[in-house]
Order: C-alpha cells, then structure tokens, then sequence
C-alpha cells in the first residue's frame, strides 16, 4: 500500500501555506449559511486574493461576445450583436485550427495571438521592438514563472539554486519554488519607503545565501504584490545592474502594469528600461517578463491564460521552454483569445480603474486611522497590504494557540466577521504582522469590508476578542 | 564566466546554457511534436511563401486533434458553453430550454456567477457530483465519491500530477513506473522530467498489440535489479495501437497489481472510441469491483479522462479528471496540497467536462440532435478507422493491426536493406528517414514509431487517421493514401529514380 513515507519528498516538502486553511474554513462557514445556520453576517466576502468575478465585478461585454461568437459561430448570423465583436470573432476563428476553438493550438501558443501580443508590447514599449518568437503563452503566469525556474533547477544541498525572493512576496509564491525544489533567498522590502527595493539589501541577500545555496535568478513583482509599490525607474537600473554584476536571471511578474492606482507613478515595464540602458545591458541581461489574463482589467482567473516574453535566453534553452509547454499539449483556446482581446481592446481605457482608486484611497485613510494598523499608500497592483500593530496579549493568546498572530487575527475576522483576509508574507520575522485585502471589488463591497474590518479591529483592540 | 569584448560589449556569459540547466529537463522529448512537426510547418510556411512543390498542402497526420482535422463540433455542448459565457444570451429563443437549464446550473456554482472566477483547486463541486454519478451509472451502479474525482487541465495534467506525487527513493530504490512499448510520449516525458525509471513493457504485436501478464512480469522481474517498481500505467483503448484490452486481460493486470503492489494508473481517454466488432470498453474500476472485495478494498488506482477524444474532440478546452481509489488519506492529503499549487483547471473546460457526464436526456428538447451528431461522429471514425486497416494491408510491406478503438493506426514497415543504410547514412533512425522522405515528397506528417517506442529492428509510424483528406472517397488513385502507399511502393522496389 502506497503510504506517506512513498509520497516524492518534493511534494511533502510544499509548505502547507495557512492561507489555505483558511480558505477550507471560509467554504465551511458558507455552507453552514446555506444550511440556515445563524451567523452575524449574511455572507463570507473573500478579499484575500485577486478574484473580481467572485467579488461581483461584471465580466467585460465585449469580451464575453467575442468569446461566445468563437464558442458557437451560429451567432454570427444573430442580429442582436454588434458587428465588431462578430468581425472580431471571424478573425480569431480564422487563427484557430480547423476554425474552431476545439483544437489544440502549438504549444507555444496560437501565432496570431502570439504576434498581437508582440505589437501590445512594442506600443507600450515606445517602440522598443517585441518579437512573437519571444512570447510563450501558458496557463496563467504561474505556469510560466514554474517553467522558468525549473529550467534553472539543479544541484542539491549547497549547489541547490535559489531564486532571490521579496518578503512579502505574492502568496503563491513560496510554494511554488517548493515544489520546483529551489531555495527561496529572502530579500526585505523596506516598508518604511512605501516596499521599496534596496539594493543593500539584495547584496547581503545574494552574499549571505552563498554558501548555502547557489542564487541563479531573482524574482521581483513590479507592481509589487501584495504591497502595491511600484518601481522609479532608478530602482528598475539598479537591479538590472545587480543582476547582471551577480549573474542572475532576471524574472520580472508584471501582471498588474494596468492597475495603476492614482497618478503619482507611471508603470514603465522592465524591458524598455533594459533596452534603453544600452547595449552592455540590453543585448546581455537574461530577462523574462510575466503578464495574466488573471490581474487586469477583464480578470477572467477561470479562463487560466498569461504569457511570457523571454529575452536574451540562450537559444538551444529557449528550445526546453516549448518543450515543457508541449506537457500541458496547449493553453487553453477561449484563454488565448482572451488574451488577445486584453491586448488589443476595442477602446482604450476602462472606467473601471477610477474606482478602484477610490477604493485603495479610501481604504488607506480609514485603515491609518486605526489604532494599531498602519497602512502605506499602493501605487498600483490590486491589493493594500497594511501593518498590524496587535497588544500584546493577543500574540501571547495566538503564542499559546500555537498560530501566528496575523494568522489567529485572519481567522478570527472571518468567523467574527464573515470576511476573509489575506494572511501576510513576512519570511518570519516574529515582530511585524500584516494582512492582505483586495480591493479589486464593487465599491459597496469595499465599504461593507471597511465597516466590518473597522468594528472588528477595534474591538479586538479594546481587549473584547471573543473567546473561543 | 570570462568577460570578452565583442564591439565593445563586454559578453557575460550566459546564466543559462544547456550544460547548466536542470539535467532531467535535458531529457525530455515529445515525438508527436518533435523535428518532424517543426519541419511540417517549415514546409507549409514555404508554400506560402510560393515554393513549389509536389503537393498543395501538408497533411498532418501527427496529433489526434479531430476539429483541426474537420471534425464538427456537438451543437449542444457549444450552446451551453456560450450562455456561459454571455449569460445575457439566455434571452434569446435561438438556444433551447435544456442548454439554458444547464448553463444556469453551472453558473450557480461559479464565483460571482461568471466563468470567469477561480474555482476551487480540486475542481467545481457539482460538477465532480455529476462525474461521480457518471461514473456510477457507466459502470453499472459502483458507487463513486465525489471527494475522490480530481478535475485537471486535460488528462495529462492528472497524470503528471499522479505521477509526481508517486516517484520517490534514490539510486536502487528509486521508483519504477512501468508503460507499454509503444506508448503516448507524455509518459516517457514526464518520468525523464522527474527522474523515474521507466519500465518498459511490450505490447504483442503479433496478437492485436495485447497485453501479456507473462511479458509484464519478465519486465518487472528484470526492474527489480536496479530500481522500486511501483506503478504500472496502461491505456485502454491504447495510443498510438488502438488496441481495445478483453476483460480477461483487464482481470489479469489487476490481480498482476495486486500481487505486485502496484499503483495502477489507467489511461481511459479513448472509452468512446471502440469501432471493432467484438471488442468493448470495459472500464478498470467496474471490473476491479466485479473482482470481489478481495481486490476492490486493496487495490490503488487512478482512472483518467478528457474532453479531448471520444465523440466531442474538444482538445482546445483542456478539460479532464481523474478518480483515484483505495487511496491512503495522508496521500491523498498530500495530493490534495499538490493540485492547489496549480490554483485551478480552467473553468470552460470544467464546464464541458459537465456536459459530456451530464448530456441531454431523452425527454429533453436537444436530444434528438445531439445523440444525431454523436452517432454520426462516432460512426465516421468508425469507417475511417476500417478503410485504414483495409488500405494499408493492401500494401506489400505494411503490416496495419486492426484498428479497435481509438483514433490512430501504428503499421508496422519493412524497410528495404537501402533505406535503413541510406537512413544511416543521414544519421537518421530508419523509420524518421521514412516519415521525412514522406513529408518532403508527399506532403504527409506522421511520426516515426521510434518516438513512441517499439522493438527492437521493427519499423513503425503512428498515423491519425482523422483526416478527411488522408482516406479515398471513392476512387483509391485519387486519395492522397493511395500516394502514402505509391510512395511506399516505390521506396520498397526503388523504382525511385533519385534512390
């Protein structure tokens, strides 16, 4: 009988992240609810990761249309659609094999996405050129990232690679390098100048972890995720140089570049700073840049299509990444024209981001009015990420309930509440807490999270937690 | 890495080389889209570009992809899929009550009502509900639990994942995970990616590529020596063979599993595809079952599944799933953390997955249709599958197996004495020289039985003979196989001037 003991000590050794109890508790509580159970919410809301759809965002129209022309072209003959979204669905049928969303595209992904891709990137780029040859589209950014580091997975013990890692970093993060069997390097944002990078930082990150492992790539969400810092461009060269001083791979997750939240920083993506450092830079530094279908605007997360632009890569490598891609067979055709769709919208802009930056500005200034919880101001990304200051007596209840404070804190807002936090990333550090709270959601839901989040922190400051 | 100016660019070196990257990587290769493929479409972009050639179109006969192929999509099925997608079509009087019904009960159960949220990682609950009913009802009233249906981004997605979770151990106790030979190259891939040993059994070609317990057991017997054999995987109905296991061989495996502590994985994607007279699907589970408690209590099994095959051929949506059975619960916890890395299959293909295990009922408006164009689609692959086995025994030199089930032909070649040296020549094995001399001069894509596995000195291609155009409609010296076997012909006589 297979037991435990034969279970790949890769998988075993996939941290159980506390989120995901979480979660498990937040669906017990729904169906308790559904059963007719008494709680003092109607409802669990989810705000611990990006999900608009689940939080009540309506899906793009157009988007929809496009997706449901391709899924049953019969509806080109109806009336009731616009003409665009049927010439558009013509189109995107005609890149499809045999016409229909049904076949399996290359595994690299459909050409004629794949080229659209490239134009998005050279017009947002200024021109800095993009080539579809570059592009590999997979099942979300996850994917692509899981590829990129099992390429450079190797060795064991001391030669095991490391990936540098931010602290926070996204929460799916540590277990995926987990299961890819690399070492996670920490490197702390510094929260103090709004989560920026500091390049101190990442040389004692990168010395230290000599020796223990061997560092081959560095990570780095720009927007930052969870804590919605966005790069200057001065930051961006300094850890261009550093990468290429070290010889790191460069792995940049760039999936919330539309989510700018107010006007006080512009997104420029890592490439074009690259190329415009000239040529010692640009024509060297191993870069791979990650974008979803999940985090923008459309946020169709069901449909599971991101893609990656690889630049610099070793050709005879750049092989193995179709190679691996060629195990998922293909990304999913109604993903893939998605994508093509959030590249290449049919009008620029959405209404949509004006409310979320009153929902992040709003959130700020309520969540630092609080005592015990300090928030900085996001630039961009979908998420706040705000500093818990807890009494004392509440870590020594979560010391004694052998939780982490932030983790009893989630857990406690989510039965007293019905709302479901992020628990934060903090690599460890015993003294800072912090949770992560979306706020890609409706605006009355916005304010229902606020209202519960303010009755709920307050009273667990008054020293009021109910007991267990 | 040593710095050299080059235009006045200094050349670090490169982080990632092939000689530093992940070594199990390096080992991985998939024939169905291998060399062979990529010149396919080196060729057709040629003839875009107005290279003339012997043909007007490359055929590609490699991937069992049925829409690309000409294969009609099920009305039905893409009805619901569209009110899924545009809820606000449920408003127009085009799309009947049941795909309605349907599309609002697969809403209900997504995030927000949208196809567009997370799902759980595991999969939608109903509609693993509905697998286990499926499951129940096909196999004549075996219970099924939801709890253990795993839905996954196509079939490969679980079998990977199962066989992820399996391998373990170092040096002589590393796992061994035994496949047929031949065998669908995802399972070579994925054991070379994570660094199991494969354990290679033999289909008898001689009996209609069966299974033989004897020859699993020279191949097990023979692992013992320098890995842990732990798995066995098997597909039925098989790829690239086509060949449809009996009942009496499906008992055998098992009580073979059984003996052997084996995990067995069996591979069912093709259930639909059965054409031979004779020969029924009979599925691992209902006959584990049928066995008596004896086997159904112990013995641990994965099943597996997609949307990809059978009568809908919906490749594109990658929706699958996988029962697993008698599996310990701390395994299956592990399993469980496992999949959520992943975060979740995508929900179009959850969705389908829905429909095919919960299609229209006799009473229900669209029925009539959808069981038409089932028949109609099962039936043409039916034909096409006998005329394959009809034309290719017709040729002196290729040996065609029936075509049971499935939707491939594996003909065993003889390869005059000339070819294989000529083959040697070009550093090519001879049955890739073959396939490339086919695709230069007729315009044919197949992929040479060396990438699927076959004994040794015997010369094999996999064809997918979904193709409309690959199959004579009436006159044989019109068809582009009639080209397939002149090309042959010519290639065993060398009547080819250029030989």
């Amino acid at each position: 009988m297979t037991s435990l003991q034969h279970v790949n000590p890769r998988v075993r050794g996939i941290r159980v992240s506390p989120q995901n109890v979480l979660q498990s508790l937040a669906e017990h509580i729904t169906q308790e609810i559904t059963q007719g159970a008494h709680k003092p919410f109607k409802e669990v809301i989810d705000v611990s990761s990006g999900d608009p759809h689940r939080a009540g965002m309506k899906p793009v129209s157009f988007v929809r249309q496009v997706l449901a022309v391709c899924l049953y072209p019969e509806l080109l003959k109806d009336q009731s659609l616009p003409l665009d979204v049927k010439l558009r669905a013509q189109r995107l049928l005609e890149a499809c094999d045999g016409g229909s969303v049904g076949s399996y595209s290359d595994s690299s992904g459909l050409l004629h996405v794949r080229q659209s891709i490239a134009e998005f990137i050279t017009k947002r780029d200024a021109g800095v050129p993009s080539y579809a040859k570059n592009v590999f589209i997979s099942s979300g950014s996850q994917k692509a990232l899981m590829i990129i580091v099992r390429l450079l997975a190797s060795g064991e013990g001391e030669t095991q690679t490391g990936v540098l890692t931010p602290m926070p970093s996204p929460h799916t993060l540590p277990t995926l390098l987990d299961e890819a069997e690399v070492a996670l390097v920490p490197y702390q944002l510094v929260e103090e100048r709004g989560w920026a990078v500091h390049l101190e930082e990442l040389h004692r990150a990168v010395t230290t972890a000599r020796g223990h492992c061997q560092p081959r790539a560095i990570y780095i969400s720009n927007p930052g995720n969870p804590t919605g810092h966005v790069q200057t461009r001065e930051s961006m060269e300094e850890v261009i140089r550093f990468a290429a001083a070290e010889g790191l791979l460069l792995f940049v997750d760039e999936v919330y570049q539309d989510s700018m939240i107010g006007l006080d920083r512009e997104f420029i993506s890592y490439k074009r700073v690259l190329f415009e450092m000239g040529k010692e830079y640009a024509e060297t530094v191993e870069l791979v840049s990650s974008h979803s279908l999940s985090c923008t605007s459309i946020a169709e997360c069901g449909q599971r299509a991101g893609y990656m632009e690889i630049v610099n890569m070793d050709p005879e490598v750049m092989h193995f990444v179709d190679t691996m891609l060629c195990t998922d067979v293909s990304t999913p055709i109604t993903g893939q024209l998605a994508l093509d769709l959030m590249v290449n919208p049919p009008k620029p802009g959405d209404p949509s981001y004006d409310t979320y930056t009153q929902n992040a500005q709003r959130a700020v200034e309520l969540l630092n009015d609080l005592p015990g919880m300090s928030c900085q101001l996001a630039m961009g990304g979908i998420y706040l990420y705000p500093c818990l200051h807890l009494p004392s007596e509440f870590r020594q209840l979560a010391k004694m309930l052998e939780v982490e404070a932030h983790v009893l804190y989630c857990q406690k807002f989510l039965e007293e509440e019905g709302v479901l936090g992020g628990v934060g990333h903090d690599g460890g550090t015993a003294s800072s807490h912090h949770v992560r709270l979306c706020v890609h959601v409706p605006p009355d839901t916005m304010e229902e999270v606020l209202t519960r989040l303010r009755s709920f922190h307050l009273r667990l400051m008054d020293g009021h937690c109910n007991s267990d | 890495m040593s710095q050299q100016a080059v235009n006045g660019v200094p050349c670090r070196g490169k982080v990632l080389t092939v000689d530093n990257m992940n070594p199990n990587v390096k080992r991985v290769e998939y024939a169905v889209r291998g060399p062979i493929v990529q010149r396919a479409v080196q060729i057709e972009k040629e003839l875009r570009e107005g290279v003339k050639k012997p043909f007007t179109e490359v055929i590609k006969a490699n991937i069992g992809d049925a829409h690309a192929m000409g294969q009609k999509p099920i009305t039905f099925l893409r009805q619901v899929l569209a009110l899924c997608s545009y809820p606000e079509l449920m408003e127009d009087n085009k799309f009947p009550e049941d795909a309605k019904k349907r599309a609002q009960r697969i809403l209900g159960a997504c995030g927000g009502h949208s196809i567009g949220a997370y799902s759980a990682s595991q999969g939608i609950e109903c509609i693993r509900q509905d697998v286990a009913r499926y499951i129940e009802k096909r196999d004549g009233g075996i219970p099924s639990n939801p709890d253990n249906i795993y839905l996954s981004t196509g079939a490969s997605d679980a079998i990977v994942t199962m066989l992820k979770l399996l391998v373990c151990g170092e040096g002589r106790d590393r796992t061994g995970v035994m496949i047929s030979i031949p065998q669908y190259p995802l399972y070579s891939a994925a054991l070379a990616d994570l660094g199991a040993v494969q354990i290679s059994y033999y289909l008898d070609e001689e009996k209609c590529w069966s299974l033989d317990v004897a020859e699993l057991r020279r191949a097990l017997n023979a692992a013992r020596q320098h890995c842990n054999p732990r798995v066995l995987c098997i597909i039925n109905p098989g790829n690239p063979t086509g060949q449809v296991q009996s009942r009496q061989c499906i008992e055998d495996v098992i009580r073979f599993a059984k003996e052997e502590h084996l995990f067995l994985m069996a591979d069912e994607v093709y259930q639909d595809n059965v054409y031979a007279e004779g020969c029924k699907f009979h599925s691992f589970k209902k006959v584990l079952f049928e066995m008596g408690p004896e086997y159904s209590s112990t013995v641990e099994m994965a099943s597996f599944h997609s949307t990809s095959k059978c009568y809908m051929g919906e490749c594109g949506f990658r929706g699958g799933y996988m029962e697993v059975i008698n599996m310990d619960p701390e395994v299956k916890t592990q399993l469980t953390k496992l999949v959520s890395v992943r975060l979740c299959p995508p929900v179009p293909g959850q969705a389908l997955l829905d429909l095919v295990v919960n299609p229209p009922q006799p009473d229900e408006p669209s029925y009539a249709t959808f069981m038409k164009e089932r028949t109609a689609v099962l039936s043409a692959l039916a034909e096409k599958a006998r005329l394959t086995e009809q034309i290719f025994n017709a040729v002196p030199g290729i040996t065609c197996n029936p075509v049971q089930g499935a939707m491939y032909t594996f003909p065993r070649i003889t390869l005059p004495q000339k070819a294989i040296d000529k083959a040697k020549e070009e550093g090519k094995v001879p049955d890739m020289y073959y396939c490339m001399r086919l695709l230069e001069e007729e315009g044919i894509c197949l992929v040479p039985g060396s990438g699927f596995g076959q004994r040794e000195g015997t010369f094999h291609f996999r064809l997918v003979w979904l193709p409309a155009s690959l199959l004579p409609p009436v006159h044989i010296q019109t068809s582009k196989s009639f080209n397939l076997m002149r090309f042959y012909v010519t290639t065993l006589y060398c009547l080819n001037p250029d030989d």
